[in-house]
């Protein structure tokens, strides 16, 4: 399959959203018709054409080479296909998509992922704060699919999610996995003070112990539990090195006993 | 009745009468396979005929670690019964009585097919509120806290409506060690096919039976067609060089595995020869007026 190719010629000087290249929305389209996409986020109306070099391909492989951190919404409600992108992304890459690929070569900003219901995204540099978090007034974050983030997140990383399963292979911000309602978090390097925050169901594993966790989290002991064999299993096909840390018994502490209390969080002793 | 002889065995030109099924299969894993044998054994103990236990259900096959959800050894089940309500409630208390409380166990989908059974989204209860969905890609999991860490099940298994159940071979011999020398080597040869299942004490029934009876309210009794003790005093079946009989009863999740677990019991049969083993070998119908699939045994010879 040809991707469909956009190089972008020169850093926007504007914030652009990027929202409608994604496949679903570009099926059927002309070279013209995609180079007549607005994609501006002020006054100043900038089409697919002013910013990228157009290499016309099937819609459902789309890569964007020299993106830059003014590039909003990569990806954003994909369906299906596969979005590969070549620099730094900025807000809201891949938030609310339901299937397909996304993979991003450098780094996200916030809110990738943010709502997501299916698919997968990678992030193969680090991601910003409220990774697969719930946007601005919205009650639950990701609902489904898989984020793979090979650096670091930001603070907050799967905040409000409700199903599905994060793995950073970094380190975290504050407060991981901040009122998680269910899913799955691993944060395979050290994650910062207070995770699980206000969880109520979820499940978070921690590669390292944690410096600062809540007080109203309660050690249950250590387990080696079938649960982690399949979830290692699952796990293994997005990042060999996370699956690795379920191999072993782990501590698992109940909590957030501030809420509901049925969230719980794995990590390595010793 | 027209017969053929392979290697001496006479083999009846009759046919073994079957009836679609309701199935379905578990994948029932542990910390070793003796424990996950132990868990199957269990749960497929009073299970020989739905005539008075509600399912048939034995064990397939043993899995290697690498073919099981979680990478322990385990052991694939399988259960038919005649309706998907009875199926599901068999499945439900014998998974519930013996795999939940066998040490170390877990549970998951055998087969998989669009219409589905509950498995862990019925006995999630037993964990009292304690209960665990984990979902990772398109499998569902309930972890129920137990008194040794956690019971893990998946929460639907499959459910076929085109299984067979009721492949049979008649199995005569000169005596009951020879017969049931011959018994058994089908029986090993039955346990190698895949998809199929032998209900009975080690895949073996010696007491055949008939529909109804002379008393009220039996519904099965026994073939004396087939009971060499009443060979000059009934209609018999039996030739005069015939002093033991012995039956295997197959199921299937589909008419091809039914067929092909016939076939390697007979070819296991017929190599063992009339000397070692059986001398004739029938097969038991209705005259092919209640089920519809007819496993012919002239079809089936080696």
């Amino acid at each position: 399959m040809k991707p469909l190719v956009l190089t972008a010629r020169e850093p926007s000087e504007q914030r652009l959203d990027l929202s409608p290249l994604v496949p679903h929305r570009l099926a059927g389209k002309t070279v013209a018709q995609i180079a007549a996409i607005e994609l501006q986020t002020t006054r100043q109306r900038i089409t697919v054409g002013d910013v990228f070099g157009l290499r016309m391909g099937d819609v459902n492989l789309l890569h964007i080479v020299n993106a830059c951190d003014r590039f909003d919404g990569v990806g954003e409600a994909m369906s299906a296909g596969e979005i590969h992108v070549d620099g730094d992304v900025g807000q809201k890459a891949g938030r609310l998509m339901s299937g397909g690929l996304l993979v991003i070569h450098g780094d996200a900003g916030p809110w990738a992922g943010s709502g997501m219901t299916g698919g997968c995204v990678e992030i193969s540099g680090s991601a910003g704060d409220r990774l697969g978090g719930s946007f601005v007034g919205e009650t639950a974050g990701m609902r489904g699919g898989v984020i793979v983030v090979r650096g670091d997140a930001g603070e907050r990383a799967g905040d409000h999610m409700r199903r599905g399963t994060i793995l950073i292979e970094g380190a975290a911000g504050a407060y991981a996995g901040s009122r998680m309602i269910a899913g799955t978090l691993l944060v395979r390097g050290r994650a910062g003070p207070y995770p699980g925050y206000l969880m109520q169901r979820g499940t978070i594993v921690l590669g390292q112990a944690c410096d600062l966790m809540s007080p109203t989290f309660v050690d249950c002991g250590v387990h080696d539990l079938v649960a982690m064999r399949l979830m290692a299993a699952f796990i293994r096909e997005y990042s060999t090195k996370s699956a690795v840390l379920m191999g072993r018994p782990l501590r698992r502490m109940a909590g957030d006993m501030a809420v509901l209390g049925k969230g719980e969080i794995f990590s390595a002793i010793g | 009745m027209r017969r053929l002889t392979a290697n001496g065995v006479r083999i009846d030109d009759t046919f073994a009468e079957a009836f679609d099924m309701r199935a379905t299969a578990l994948t029932i894993t542990a910390d070793s396979i003796g424990w996950a044998r132990q868990a199957v054994i269990t749960m497929t103990g009073f299970a020989t005929s739905v005539i008075g236990c509600g399912c048939e259900a034995a064990i397939d096959r043993e899995l290697n670690p690498n073919e099981t959800p979680d990478g322990r050894p385990g052991v694939r089940v399988l259960l038919f019964a005649v309706s998907t309500a009875e199926l599901q409630k068999q499945l439900q208390n014998r998974v519930g009585q013996c795999v939940l409380t066998s040490p170390g166990s877990a549970c998951y989908a055998g087969l998989e097919t669009e219409e589905k059974l509950k498995l862990g989204d019925a006995l999630r209860f037993f964990a009292d509120g304690w209960q665990i969905s984990k979902r990772f890609g398109d499998k569902h999991y309930w972890r129920l806290p137990v008194m040794d860490g956690e019971f893990v099940c998946e929460a639907t298994t499959g459910l076929t409506k085109t299984a067979v159940g009721g492949g049979n071979l008649l199995i005569m011999g000169a005596n009951s060690r020879t017969t049931l020398a011959a018994a058994e080597a089908a029986a090993k040869a039955i346990h190698a096919v895949r998809d199929a299942i032998m209900p009975f004490p080690g895949g073996i029934a010696r007491s055949g039976s008939k529909v109804g009876s002379k008393y009220k309210g039996a519904k099965a009794s026994t073939n004396e067609f087939y009971c060499p003790t009443l060979r000059g005093a009934v209609a018999t079946a039996l030739d005069p060089d015939i002093s033991s009989v012995l039956e295997i009863v197959i199921d299937g999740l589909t008419p091809d595995a039914v067929g092909a677990a016939m076939r390697a019991g007979l070819k296991a049969i017929v190599r063992l020869g009339p000397k070692r083993g059986a001398v004739r070998v029938g097969a038991g119908n209705y005259g092919g007026k209640l089920g519809r699939h007819h496993f012919q045994l002239k079809e089936m010879l080696p």
